[in-house]
């Protein structure tokens, strides 16, 4: 009765030199072609790392790291900053713990990261505002975690997602005449916040505004169709530069004389102004993903055309267009950098004028390559992120 | 029987109803638009700036080293075509060269090599997670500006010779033999194509598949080629560039920034072109594969019957809309001083203040290009869904 | 082939030489019929034959262009009030169900009494369970249409368009996407529904159904009403040329 039994299949396991040899030098053209690629990572990767080792000197990034990070933020009120940082991660432990594998994991990651960053060489009192950050998180996460099971915390905590863009920038600006959240001016902010902040108000503002043109191109009103199609178009056949040139220069123009509004400002108008036609788009998309029958259905049951889109359309095509946004705002969170044409200084214009700076003459390769690594750091986190949640909406679908 | 047909009051016809919306639309639109006017004209008057195109006349006053020759004593119009040109010429080498870029990447990542797929896939996401803006500074201040001077350039074979001053190329002109070699060059395009005829006319009649436009190439190449041998000196030479005091002379000059624009679109755009390819490879069902195997196709006949044709056509769209974005993103020669037509209107701004016009040349140049772009890519989609009948 | 003569008194549907194109496609070229309160009327015809896009006009999803359609006395015309009127008035159950599927079960059917009809929402969610106790699954209220069988979804369809408490259904095709176990159960739902006296307009292939319960049959081709007659006449005594044809290809295969 042996061959009744159950066996293991044959041979699972496999050894580094098969591994070579199925993957590097399965043929003879493979092979060539493994060698000539050795060759390049060779002669490129040897002077990069000389270089990297030895030669490079990265003193301008520590000496600089306050402009890099908030700008010319005044410094007593840094503080409000990190509440600021602190507020997000909360935020999201608290989602972490209440939703599924993917919050979980992207509160994980953003966790070890802070832990990683107390092993570098900051000063004490740092340490501590970071020690705080990691505390934070991890609380949300456990907090989030024992509430679980209670459906109705996730809705608030979306609420508290949404309200976020609008708490952070009044506990950044502060208030007229209040002593502890004394007015800081746009004109002050800087580096990596202000390209955050650019990226989240510009996305935050230019939602709206996209999903109603989304609705006004799709509508069967030929006036409000047109001129909708007439916008998206114009504003996707111009660069994003053409954009924050213009609100720069021209915005104060066309308004009243005596409105007074700074380059930050006028920077967020042109991210929300070009970055609505865009997210138009995508929303289309998702608009015509509705089968028709779905607004046929809900016609028959006797639904508004205003209820209809509210509560049959709209749900299931933004929930699709969901990855395609989060590709919009990592597009948006690169496209910051632009903003030089304002002369204003996020994390490209400071790393500009410290360059500029006599001082550090000479560090061009040091310093582009540090922020083009604090870039690359947030965009890849989110397009993993962002490709993970396609996979699990696609699975959910059906 | 129905009850005879009443009157509809007006406010509750669906038909009126809709025309009052879209009434109420451009009335709102209207008066918004009408405010900004407002505005713009009293602020204009505030300010003492009028609007008009007169002064595309008036001399430039300033300099464009790069493209056609432009002198400080020519026009501000003329500056600024001079500015549509120097875009046009980075857009078109740019594309070519993104296209060969992303092809060769976005195949390299489907390797099966594991080295060669792992540095496809390490140059991809670098690359597009990393503002544009930045690589191009990268390239400009920390790469072409800290090669050596141009008494030591790099040299490269060909010979390219690589200095602070930019890219130094041969480039090939015509001899005065190459007239009588033109005579070679058209018989051997005759003969191409009565070849490719005869051939085809045969295989249709003995029905057999084969190559008649390789026969061709054949013939066309074989006939030019004996040309070149059968004439005293060749018809084309190498004009070499050569160091003299200052600077390289004759043959193909880049100015850096120039080569840092380029350099920095190509490697940008080719990147975003490569996930296009892949994806559009992988597209391609494997039941598609399955079945052309099946039928007994060998592999490059796979290739080249089934995958390449059904890959192309899902490629084509997107890999358009990625030159529309390589021509945006060449507005981005401003930030390494390369004079395009967006860092041209710029200078034109702050010399002559004439800012609302210089925009809308600005957007109006980039909406041509784009509208172009569209209709060729519209014309290309019918052409497409006109083969799938 | 004109005005049908209607066995029953009271008319709740009245359609008058209504005419239709898509295009240059003339789909209905002149409908007359007369539907009584209470009648099952079952449609059937060759596909193309317009009878689809008609009771899609019933409940005013395509416009008509020529002719007059009354509904329990509300003409149908571009008077917002009408149309709304109108389909609260009539259920419909689609083909392909189309069940909402963001929203569950109970939501699917609960959504239109709250929004559209403004019932409270306690009194939509204890009609729901009576109506899917009606349907025979209230143990899935709770599921995404997703979770569900084919014949399952179509019996939610049905309760979220009775849910309106409409005094007339539509029926397009409800058991053509189904896979042959499923009919029946949907079958016998409508069935039930039927001897509850409901006036139905059911588009269907299924024979047998229409022999057991149609007050009557009418046969669309080409865009008009050919024929229609009691069941007992119009399988035994077909008067058309091309209902005859119809039927014998439809019944020996």
């Amino acid at each position: 009765m042996q061959n009744r039994e159950i066996l293991p299949p044959p041979m699972l396991r496999i050894g580094p030199l098969r591994w070579l040899k199925d993957n590097l030098f399965s043929t003879r053209y493979n092979a060539l072609l493994t060698f000539l690629a050795v060759v390049f990572l060779y002669l490129t990767l040897h002077p990069t790392l000389e270089w990297v080792l030895w030669h490079a000197r990265w003193d301008a990034i520590p000496a600089n790291l306050k402009l890099f990070l908030v700008g010319i933020y005044p410094m007593k009120d840094v503080w409000r900053v990190w509440v600021c940082v602190y507020w997000i991660l909360l935020l999201l432990g608290l989602s972490g713990g209440l939703w599924g594998r993917l919050a979980r994991e992207a509160a994980l990651i953003v966790g070890s990261g802070a832990i990683l960053l107390l092993l570098l060489p900051f000063s004490w009192m740092e340490r501590l505002w970071i020690l705080g950050a990691v505390l934070g998180l991890f609380g949300g996460l456990s907090i989030g975690w024992l509430l679980r099971e209670r459906k109705s915390w996730r809705k608030d905590v979306i609420i508290l997602w949404a309200l976020s863009p609008l708490i952070v920038v009044l506990f950044l600006g502060g208030l007229p005449n209040n002593p502890l959240l004394s007015p800081v001016g746009t004109n002050q902010w800087g580096g990596l916040m202000l390209t955050f902040m650019l990226a989240i108000v510009g996305i935050a503002s230019s939602f709206p505004l996209g999903v109603l043109l989304a609705l006004g191109r799709q509508s069967s009103l030929p006036v409000i169709r047109w001129i909708s199609i007439l916008y998206i178009e114009v504003v996707r056949g111009v660069p994003l530069i053409t954009v924050i040139f213009m609100t720069s220069i021209m915005l104060p123009l066309f308004l009243p004389a005596q409105v007074r509004v700074d380059q930050a400002l006028r920077a967020m108008v042109a991210f929300a102004l070009f970055t609505s036609a865009y997210i138009a788009e995508n929303v289309r998309g998702g608009l015509q993903a509705v089968p028709r029958g779905q607004i046929e259905a809900a016609k028959a049951v006797g639904l508004s055309g205003m209820l209809t889109t509210f509560f049959i359309v709209l749900p299931q095509a933004l929930r699709v267009v969901i990855p395609a946004n989060v590709g919009q705002f990592i597009s948006l969170f690169k496209d910051t950098a632009l903003v030089f044409v304002a002369s204003l200084l996020d994390l490209f214009g400071m790393a500009k004028s410290i360059l500029a700076n006599p001082d550090w003459l000479g560090r061009d390769r040091e310093v582009l390559l540090f922020i083009a690594f604090v870039y690359w750091l947030f965009t890849y986190f989110l397009s993993r992120m962002s490709r993970r949640l396609e996979k699990a909406l696609g699975v959910g679908e059906r | 029987m129905p009850a005879p047909q009443t009157v509809i009051p007006l406010w509750r016809d669906v038909r009126v109803l809709r025309i009052l919306a879209q009434v109420i639309f451009v009335i709102t639109l209207v008066l918004v638009a009408n405010w900004f006017y407002t505005n713009l004209s009293r602020n204009l008057g505030r300010t003492g700036i009028h609007v008009g195109f007169d002064f595309l006349h008036l001399t430039a006053g300033f300099r464009i080293s790069e493209g056609i020759s432009f002198e400080s004593t020519d026009s501000y119009g003329y500056a600024f075509w001079v500015g549509i040109v120097n875009t046009l010429r980075v857009i078109g080498i740019g594309i070519l060269l993104a296209t060969i870029l992303g092809l060769v990447a976005g195949v390299a990542r489907l390797s099966t090599n594991w080295l060669v797929c792992k540095m496809a896939s390490v140059y991809i996401e670098t690359i597009r997670n990393t503002p544009l803006v930045v690589q191009l500074f990268f390239w400009y201040t920390a790469t072409f500006l800290k090669l050596p001077n141009v008494h030591d350039s790099l040299e490269l074979p060909g010979p390219i010779y690589l200095s602070q001053r930019g890219l130094a190329l041969p480039v090939p002109h015509l001899t005065e033999h190459f007239s009588s070699w033109s005579y070679f060059l058209v018989a051997g395009l005759v003969l191409a194509c009565a070849v490719y005829v005869g051939r085809r006319r045969y295989l249709q009649r003995v029905q057999r598949p084969g190559f008649p436009s390789a026969w061709a190439l054949i013939t066309f190449l074989g006939t030019s080629a004996l040309g070149w041998f059968l004439l005293p000196r060749s018809p084309i030479a190498w004009e070499v560039p050569v160091l003299s005091r200052f600077n390289f002379e004759g043959g193909l000059q880049f100015t850096p920034e120039f080569a840092a624009l380029l350099t920095g679109l190509v490697v940008y755009t080719g990147a975003f072109i490569a996930e296009i390819v892949r994806g559009g490879i992988l597209a391609v069902s494997k039941g598609q594969k399955e079945a052309a195997r099946a039928l007994a196709l060998n592999n490059l006949q796979v290739l080249r019957l089934v995958i390449f044709p059904q890959a192309l056509r899902v490629i084509i769209p997107p890999i358009t809309s990625q030159y529309l974005n390589l021509a945006k993103n060449s507005s981005l020669a401003v930030a390494v001083g390369y004079p395009d037509l967006f860092s041209v209107a710029n200078t034109i701004i702050n010399q002559s203040g004439r800012a609302i016009e210089m925009i809308l040349f600005i957007m109006g140049s980039y909406l041509i290009m784009s509208l172009i772009t569209s209709a060729f890519s519209n014309w290309y989609n019918r052409r497409i869904r006109l083969v799938e009948h | 082939m004109d005005c049908v003569e209607t066995r029953m008194s009271d008319p709740i549907i009245v359609a008058e030489d209504v005419h239709k194109w898509f295009g240059n496609f003339h789909v209905l070229r002149g409908v007359h019929l007369t539907v009584s309160r209470g009648e099952v009327l079952v449609i059937c015809g060759p596909s193309g034959s317009g009878k689809s896009t008609f009771i899609r006009i019933i409940n005013r999803l395509e416009e008509h262009q020529r002719g007059r359609i009354a509904v329990d006395g509300i003409e149908l015309t571009n008077d917002l009030r009408n149309i709304e009127a109108i389909r609260r008035e009539i259920g419909m159950v689609f083909q392909q169900f189309n069940l909402f599927p963001h929203l569950t079960v109970f939501e699917n059917i609960t959504l239109a009494p709250i929004w559209a009809r403004k019932v409270k929402r306690s009194d939509a969610e204890k009609q729901a369970l009576e109506l899917l106790e009606r349907v025979g699954i209230p143990e899935q209220a709770q599921k995404y249409p997703g979770q569900l069988s084919g014949g399952q979804q179509q019996r939610v369809a049905i309760a979220r368009a009775l849910a309106m408490q409409p005094k007339i259904m539509l029926f397009d095709e409800p058991t053509s996407a189904l896979d042959p176990e499923m009919i029946k159960e949907v079958l016998d739902v409508m069935g039930e529904l039927a001897a509850s006296g409901m006036t139905m307009i059911v588009i269907t292939h299924e024979m047998g159904f229409a022999r057991e319960v149609a007050d009557r049959i009418a046969f669309f081709d080409e865009g008009r009403i050919v024929e229609a007659a009691a069941p007992v006449d119009f399988f035994t005594a077909p008067e058309h040329e091309r209902t005859k044809l119809f039927l014998s290809q439809i019944l020996h295969h």
